[in-house]
Parts: C-alpha cells; structure tokens; sequence
C-alpha cells in the first residue's frame, strides 16, 4: 500500500478541478493509495478501514477470500472510504484512462459521503483515527483480558446490526441551544399523546403556547410555560419524575446494555463497556452507507460518465472506456444492479425535471403523446437532482421516483423463478411489469435489519427481556440461539426474546396457483446458562 | 548492501554506512523502548528529546498498515479454546467449488465462520424468490432456465470433495486442504522412511507472453496494439475507412508466446486409493469413503509436500484401475462384491513398475464390509504379499445402516481371524463405523486410526 505516483496525483487533481466546475462538492485534500489485489483482500473484511481493529473473524474471512481469489480472481478497480480526508484505494494495473474514470466515480461519492444528511453523524471526525485509537485500546485489553475480550468483540458484533441509527441521526443537525429540554420533550412527544391520548392538533395548541411565551421573554418561557401545564395537569411532575427513572424505551440494545448490565456494570468488567461502545459506534458509522448503496452507486456512475467523456484527455480510450463503463452500469437480462437502477433513476429524474413533469399538471395528462411530447425547458434538473442526492435515502428515492413511466423507459421487470418438476430445471420467467411490483420488488431486497427492543416492564436483573417487533418477516431461526448466547453473557443471567414465527397451514390438497395460508405463533424463546427453550405463547 | 558485491567501497563511505546501521540499530531500539510497555504493564515515560519524527512516524506508519494476520494454527486454536470456555465452535472447512470445462470442477479448501444476529427470514412468506431484470418479453415468458439439482458433492461444508482429471488443480488443493486438516484435527506427522528425493524436473510450455520477439505469434493480441498504436497516430479516424496497407506496424506491437519453465516434481509417495464400488455401497458409505480418501490424499500431499502419486482402483467381483479421482468418485456399478481382486492387482501394479524400489507406499480401502469371499482367503494372501513392501495399509469398514451396530462384517472377521492386525499392527490398520450420519470429525479420527504411528 503506497501512495500514488506524481504523475498520477496530477492527473488527479485535473479531474478534481473539473468536477469542482461541475458543482461537486470536494475537500482540497484527498488521500489516493495503490493496492494490490492481495491487499483488498486483506482490506475488505476491515470494510476498507486500514485501521479498523484487529479480530480473527477477519482473519478467517481473509484465508477465505484468498482461497476463492485462486478460482475467481478479480480485480476491483477501486474503493473509496468516508474519512476526513478521504482515502480511496487503486489497483497497481490500472491504466491511466481507466483511473481518469475511476477518480471522476471516486469524487463522486466523496461528494455524497459530504452532502448526503444521512452521512451527518460521519461529518464531524475523522473514522480513520478514530478506529485507531479504538485498535490500540482493544489490544491494550487483550494484552490484560487475552481472549475475554474477543469474546465480548463476538457478542457485541452479534447486534451491532439492530443500533438504532435512525434515532440518532436527527440530534446530530440541532445546536444544543435548539435542543428541547427533557421535560419539554417529554411533555410532547410522550404525557400529551400516549397518557393524555391528545391529538396532534390538540398538543399543537401546546407548542403553540410555550413558543408564545418564548417570543415573550425567552428566558422566563419555560416557567411559566409549566406553571400553567401544571394548572391543567397537577399530575404531571410526579408522571415526569417517574419517567426519569426508566430506561429510555428507544435505546438499542447495545445502549441499554451498557448503561443497565449487571454484569457490566461490576467493577472488574467496566472495560468490557468501552468496546460495546467502540462496536456500537463503528455500526452506525457504517449505517448510512448501507442505506444509501443504489443512490451512492447511481450517483457517482452518473458523474463518471458525465465528467469523463468530457475530459479531453481521455481520446483513443473511447472504447475501452465504453467497455467498462457497460459493464459497470448495464441493466442486468436477469438480476438486480444498484449502479445501473441508481443511474438510470437520477437520469430519469434529471430529464423529468428538465421538462418540468414534476407536477400536477403533468400527472393529469393522460394521453401518451403529450406526456411523451411534454416539455416546459426548465433547465432546473441538475439542481434538481442534487437535492435529491442531499436528502433522500435509498428507501425515499425507489418509494417517490419508480412509477411505469421509469420501468417503461427502461423495460424493466421482475423477474420470478420456479421450478418446471417435469423436467427438473428452475425456470426464470416475467414475473410482471408493473411498476408497483418492481418497487416492492426493489424495497424487499433492500437493507432492513429486525426492530428488537428491551420490554423495560418486564425486565428484571435476572431477566432480560427482549421483544422483536413482527412486521412480517420472522427471525432467522438458526442464528437465535446463538445470539441470545452472548447476551446471555453480556447481561449476565437469563435473556429472554418474544418473537413471532411463521408457519404454513397444511392443506389436503394442494392446488396450483392457490395462496399459502400462514399461521402466525408469538412465541418466547429463553436462554438460560446456555441453554435455550422455546414456549409458544 | 554486502562488502562482498561492492568491493569499491572507500573506507570513508565503509565507514558512513557503519555509521548509519548503528544509528539505524539505536533508532529501532528505541522505537521498541518508546512503544512498548516494560514487564510490569506500565508505560515507560520517554523524556523531552527522547522522541524524534522518524521513530514516531515509522511507528504509527507500521500501526496503520500493517495487518496483523492470524495464521490458520492461531484461529484454530482459539477455535479448540472456545470449546474449553462453553462456547460453539465457529470455524468449518468449506470450499469453493468452480466448474471447468469438460464438465469438472476446481475446489478450493477454506476456513469459513458465520457470525450469528438477528436477522430476518422471508423464505417462509415470500411465494418465490424474485429479481429484476430488463428486456424485450411478454408477462410470463420464460427467460432462463438453470439446472435445478446442484451436482453430487457440490455445495459448502463436509461432503466428499470432487477431483479431477487434470492434476495439478487437484493437487495444489489437495495440500492446502491436507495443511488444514492436519492443523485442524492434529493428525501425526508422518516420519517418510525411504529416501528423499529432491526433484526438480522442469518441463516447458508456451504460455508466458512477450513484447517485440518470440517463438509463437500471438496473431489477436497483435493486430489490436497495431490498432492502437494507429488511433495514437491518427492513422485511423474513428468512423472512417482506412487502408489496412498503411498501417505502421511498430515492432514492439507484435506479442509473442514464448516458452517457460515450469516445475514437475517427481513423486516420493504412492497411494493406492481401492474403493468398492458394488451395489451395496450406494449412498453414505461410498460418500464417507470418497471423503475420508480425499481428506487422506490431500494430507499425504502436505506431508510430502506434493510430492505424492497416486493410483485409483475401484472393484466388484473384479478390479480395474481408473485414471483419475473423478472417475474414481463416480463411478458406481450394481454388482456384487469381491475384494480380493483389487488386492492382487495392486500388488501386481506394485511390482509390474518396480515402485517398491524408491517410494514409500500406502494403500486405503474402503468398503462396507461386504464380501462373497467369505473366508477371505485369496484377500489375506494378497495382503500378506503387500506387506513386505507396503508402508501402510488402511481399511475403512463404513457399514451400512442395515447391520446392527455390534455385528462384524465379514471383512473385519477374516481380518481378525487373520491375526494379521496385531501381528503387523505397523503396517496395517482397520477402522469400522456405521456409514449413516458421519460426522466430518469422525472421518478425521478414522484417519488417524489408520495413519498414526502407535
């Protein structure tokens, strides 16, 4: 691993020049490295970060991905990491136009990692000394703890994937100043709606009081803001005072087991809570990219397309270029590409809003040619399309923009496979071609980690007691056993996780075409010193 | 830099790079000083000038971009450790598995782990699985089709492996699969008896590629440089015609094969590899035996560091030798069962090509139990015969579900009768199990049965 050569870093930084014109938005500084393949292997299951902490998943998952490059070698062309500044690795065999493409990509997404809200919480410090000094703390544990620490590492990685990220994003934009107060917050978002039952144009009657008496006088606003809450509710405080006691409902797990553990909060096992926290915090810096993978793809293939075959250092190597550039961002006959989806979605958008077909006036033409003839020369779908890129998610940006137009243009569809018995081949065939189909289709396959929280009702010090939100789609069955294993650990005595799982009805006969009939049992698995029990409930 | 290559050296550059190792030597024994904590676990506190740019920035250089790999020996350690501590163990053998042409398949051998969360399962509720896809198609039309039984023995995990014809695929995966499973299941260490022969026969083939001269054109690769080179010269426009006459051909642009080296290593061992292949063998027991055979071949291949030959024989009433362990582990017929044969013809081989002479020899067979040949007298005299220039001679009882547990077959009753197992216990070996629901840690252990040297 090294850095770039000077020929290279100027070629660089002529496509950071240009791209800057283009409207991107990049830091002065970025770091370029050459790897060899051998290093992205070494690399990868770090998830690029060369500093990242040691652990022998890792290390197995390296022996393994050396094993399979003997059979299948690759060559990734690049990687780029969201770091202050960012850092984006090379291969050692790429030739100088395929790097002009690869850097126009590159910025691309150092343009979203810096723009996109939902990449916030990463704006503010750089993960690559960060995870630093989280390495160089995990091994002065292990050269203390030994094992013991790769064992608490296990456990916590085992639901880091359930951190509640989205709860965290919104804090990250406010000033503490703009920061609503506990009690303020409680009386809102909890005493008025959920003991209160008050509506929301009821408990916007509140807001609407309290910011009265802010324009009145900030400083006393709040005082008499509450002297007059507890006029109307004289039960409130003793309700906010017990509030206060109990564990925040929201918390994830690896929150509240840090903050509430018996076991971890015995003296001699208080370190074990510096690598919770170490785990936790490197889940949700990686959160958002997971969110964001067809938007971030889309994204930069729509500039290195844009930005290279402007370049004009690039002739000669048209067709090289279009060969890869293909092979990059073609629509698959069979199978799902988020660089292709990503791009031709931001073009769709981009020309829709050119037209100005972003409105109702738009929606209610119904005859095709003047749809297709629809052109009000806005000019305003560039600007458009960066907005777009800001703000959206990649649930946001399938849900609002694939409609039959978009699967039209592109002649998309889903694609279903079964099984022709008879003559023992699994057939792939169109499924349909509607657009409600193909989203669902996109949203189903997209990133959704289970929603499993602490029941703070039914938690005791000897019980912990977990409760997986069912929103039809059960647990991986194979896997809870050992999961609740190492909470068992973390929590130190019994773990306990209400769940709900799917069963088929058996029919008598079984007729084609005919919907499956699902049975849904609430059931209570309990792990106990290792040992796991299921009861239906 | 050595004196010896650079004789030239004046005595005051001698002595500046004299300098230089010294300084070099302190600055390393102070990084390790500086970076390290003393015995006791505490931080030894540097003074103000202590430290310099050079030592810091070497340290936390090699801190960002050295990666400190676990060997395989350290993770499975941990993975024996966890066992002690009342934890699953987590890592498996897997491996990968790509078809090559003629219908066969390269393995590779690695260590895989899971990592167990939460995660949710929607093979239950969802009617089939989907994808996207684009193109010209009506609803309904079938776009592609696939064949829906993964061939025999595809897949992770245990299972027996597939070989293949050409060898030198089988063989590289053969010793990393050996190296694991001789780390993994700590199987002895075999001491080779017989002579080392150090081998390096190199054979050569046409297959590095070279710019400007050579042996063979590459005709393809050539013209498209010619291609090139031309667009840079603006001899071709794109979207013109052009005179293929005019073209200037650089002489760097013609690209060439040419011929190189390649390593053949002799043998140092040969392993027989008998398997009966009647009907009675269908299923789990020819399954266990293929898999034990490969998991033996791939270690004896790590012993001897590949340097290992082997032959496949597979037998019914009568024996015949197949070319490869594809073959091998294909090959299935519905006959009835005689074991002798395959041991005569081993011995025949063994002496027909003088191997006794310069090999150490190992022969395995595996085999139900089952055999016409009730008294086993024809089997006992091969064996018998084998013996005086065999190293070691394995045999794998895998019986079928059918027989009950306690029952011998007939095989291990004339081997016992014999008396043939105790009185050469060095040479030959006998392990019995039930076929059904082996364990790959079973196989291991049968391995060791019929390899370790007590």
């Amino acid at each position: 691993m090294e850095l770039i050569d000077q020929k290279t870093k100027t070629i660089m930084e002529g496509c950071k020049n240009r791209a800057l014109a283009a409207g991107l938005d990049l830091p002065l500084d970025t770091l370029e490295y050459i790897v060899t393949n051998r290093d992205l292997i070494k690399l990868s299951p770090k998830v690029m970060i060369p500093t990242l902490y040691d652990y022998w998943v890792n290390d197995v998952e390296i022996l393994k991905e050396s094993g399979r490059y003997k059979l299948y070698p690759s060559n990734p062309y690049e990687t780029v990491i969201n770091t202050r500044p960012p850092i984006s690795f090379y291969n050692d065999n790429n030739p100088d136009w395929l790097n002009i493409m690869i850097f126009y990509h590159v910025l691309a997404h150092i343009d979203f990692f810096r723009t996109n809200t939902l990449f916030a919480n990463t704006w503010n410090d750089d993960f690559v000394g960060k995870a630093l000094a989280d390495k160089r703390l995990i091994e002065s544990f292990r050269s203390k703890y030994g094992r013991w620490v790769d064992y608490v590492i296990e456990f916590a990685r085992s639901i880091d994937n359930i951190c509640a990220y989205f709860k965290e994003l919104p804090k990250i934009n406010l000033f503490p100043e703009q920061e609503p107060g506990k009690k303020l917050e409680y009386l809102i978002n909890i005493f008025l709606p959920e003991v209160k039952k008050l509506n929301n144009i009821e408990i916007l009657k509140y807001i609407d009081k309290y910011n009265y008496y802010c324009e009145l006088n900030k400083e006393t606003a709040e005082n008499l803001f509450f002297a007059d809450i507890i006029n109307i509710f004289p039960e409130f405080d003793s309700y906010f005072e017990k509030y206060e006691t109990i564990p925040d409902k929201n918390s994830d797990l690896l929150e509240f087991l840090n903050e509430y553990s018996p076991f971890l909060n015995r003296k001699e096992n208080q370190w074990m809570k510096s690598i919770l926290t170490i785990i936790r915090d490197t889940a949700l810096y990686f959160a958002p990219q997971m969110r964001t993978k067809i938007m971030n793809e889309g994204w930069a293939s729509y500039w290195h397309n844009e930005l290279f075959l402007t370049d004009d250092r690039i002739s000669t190597h048209e067709t090289q270029y279009a060969k890869i550039n293909a092979g990059v961002t073609s629509i698959s006959r069979i199978g799902l590409n988020p660089y292709a989806i990503g791009l031709r979605l931001f073009e769709y958008i981009k020309d829709k809003a050119d037209r100005g077909a972003f409105t109702l006036e738009y929606d209610r033409i119904s005859d095709i040619d003047n749809r297709l003839n629809y052109n009000k020369n806005t000019g305003q779908g560039l600007n458009f399309i960066f907005k777009i890129k800001s703000h959206f998610s990649d649930f946001n940006f399938i849900n609002t923009f694939v409609d039959q137009e978009f699967v039209d243009r592109y002649n998309l569809f889903v694609v279903g496979k079964r099984l022709d018995e008879d003559r023992n081949v699994i057939q792939y065939y169109i499924k349909s071609r509607k657009a409600e189909d193909y989203k669902q289709m996109l949203i189903d396959s997209m990133y959704h980690p289970p929603l499993i929280r602490v029941n703070i009702e039914k938690t005791t010090e000897d019980n912990l007691y977990l409760e997986h939100e069912f929103e039809g789609k059960q647990l991986y069955k194979p896997y809870i056993g050992d999961t609740l294993m190492g909470i068992e650990f973390l929590w130190g005595s019994q773990v306990s996780l209400e769940t709900t799982e799917i069963r088929v009805e058996k029919t008598k006969e079984e007729k084609v075409g005919e919907q499956k009939k699902f049975i849904y049992d609430r059931v209570l698995y309990v792990m106990k010193d290792k040992k796991l029990s299921k009861t239906k409930l | 830099m050595e004196n010896s290559e650079e004789p030239k050296i004046s005595p005051e550059i001698q002595e500046i790079i004299e300098k230089e190792k010294r300084l070099s030597e302190v600055l390393r024994q102070t990084h390790d000083i500086v970076l390290n904590q003393n015995a006791d676990g505490n931080l030894i506190v540097t003074g103000l000038y202590d430290l310099t740019d050079i030592e810091l920035f070497l340290f936390f250089r090699q801190d960002n971009q050295t990666l400190k790999l676990q060997t395989l020996d350290e993770l499975l350690e941990r993975d024996k450790q966890r066992e002690k501590d009342g934890f699953p163990r987590r890592i498996r053998l897997g491996k990968y598995i790509k078809p090559v042409k003629g219908n066969k398949e390269k393995i590779v051998v690695v260590p895989t782990t899971t990592e167990p969360k939460f995660y949710h399962d929607d093979t239950i509720t969802e009617d089939e699985e989907t994808t996207g896809g684009s193109g010209e198609g009506e609803e309904g039309e079938v776009i592609g089709e696939q064949k829906s039984q993964p061939q025999q023995g595809e897949g992770e995990g245990q299972g027996a492996g597939q070989g293949d014809s050409s060898d030198h695929d089988l063989i590289e995966d053969a010793f990393d699969l050996g190296k694991i499973i001789t780390q993994k299941f700590h199987l002895p260490n075999l001491q080779p008896k017989g002579k080392k022969l150090s081998s390096t026969k190199l054979t050569y083939d046409l297959t590095d590629i070279n710019r400007g001269f050579g042996q063979y054109l590459d005709k393809k690769s050539t013209i498209k440089k010619v291609v090139e080179t031309n667009i840079l010269l603006g001899r071709i426009k794109p979207g013109e015609e052009f005179n293929p006459e005019e073209l200037i051909v650089n002489p760097k642009d013609q690209i060439f094969r040419i011929l190189s080296p390649e390593k053949d290593f002799e043998a140092q061992a040969v392993v027989f590899f008998l398997r009966d292949y009647s009907g009675s063998m269908m299923g789990e027991p020819t399954e266990v035996v293929v898999t034990q055979h490969l998991f033996i071949y791939s270690w004896l291949m790590f012993q001897y560091q590949n340097q290992v030959s082997t032959r496949f024989i597979v037998h019914d009433t009568a024996a015949k030798e197949v070319p490869d362990f594809y073959t091998y582990y294909k090959s299935n017929v519905a006959g009835g069962t005689n074991v002798y044969p395959a041991y005569e013809l081993v011995a025949q081989i063994i002496e027909k090509e003088q191997l006794y002479r310069e090999n150490n020899i190992y022969v395995f067979h595996g085999t139900d139990g089952d055999d016409w040949e009730e008294n086993g007298q024809k089997s006992i005299a091969a064996v018998r015969k084998m013996l005086t220039y065999i190293n070691r001679m394995g045999i794998t009882v895998a019986k079928n579900s059918w027989g009950s547990d306690d029952r011998k077959t007939i095989v291990e009753k004339y081997f016992e009768e014999s008396g043939l197992l105790k009185e050469k216990s060095n040479l030959i070996r006998l392990d019995a199990f039930k076929a059904s629901g082996v364990s790959e840690e079973r196989i291991i252990e049968g391995i060791k049965k019929l390899c370790s040297e007590k």
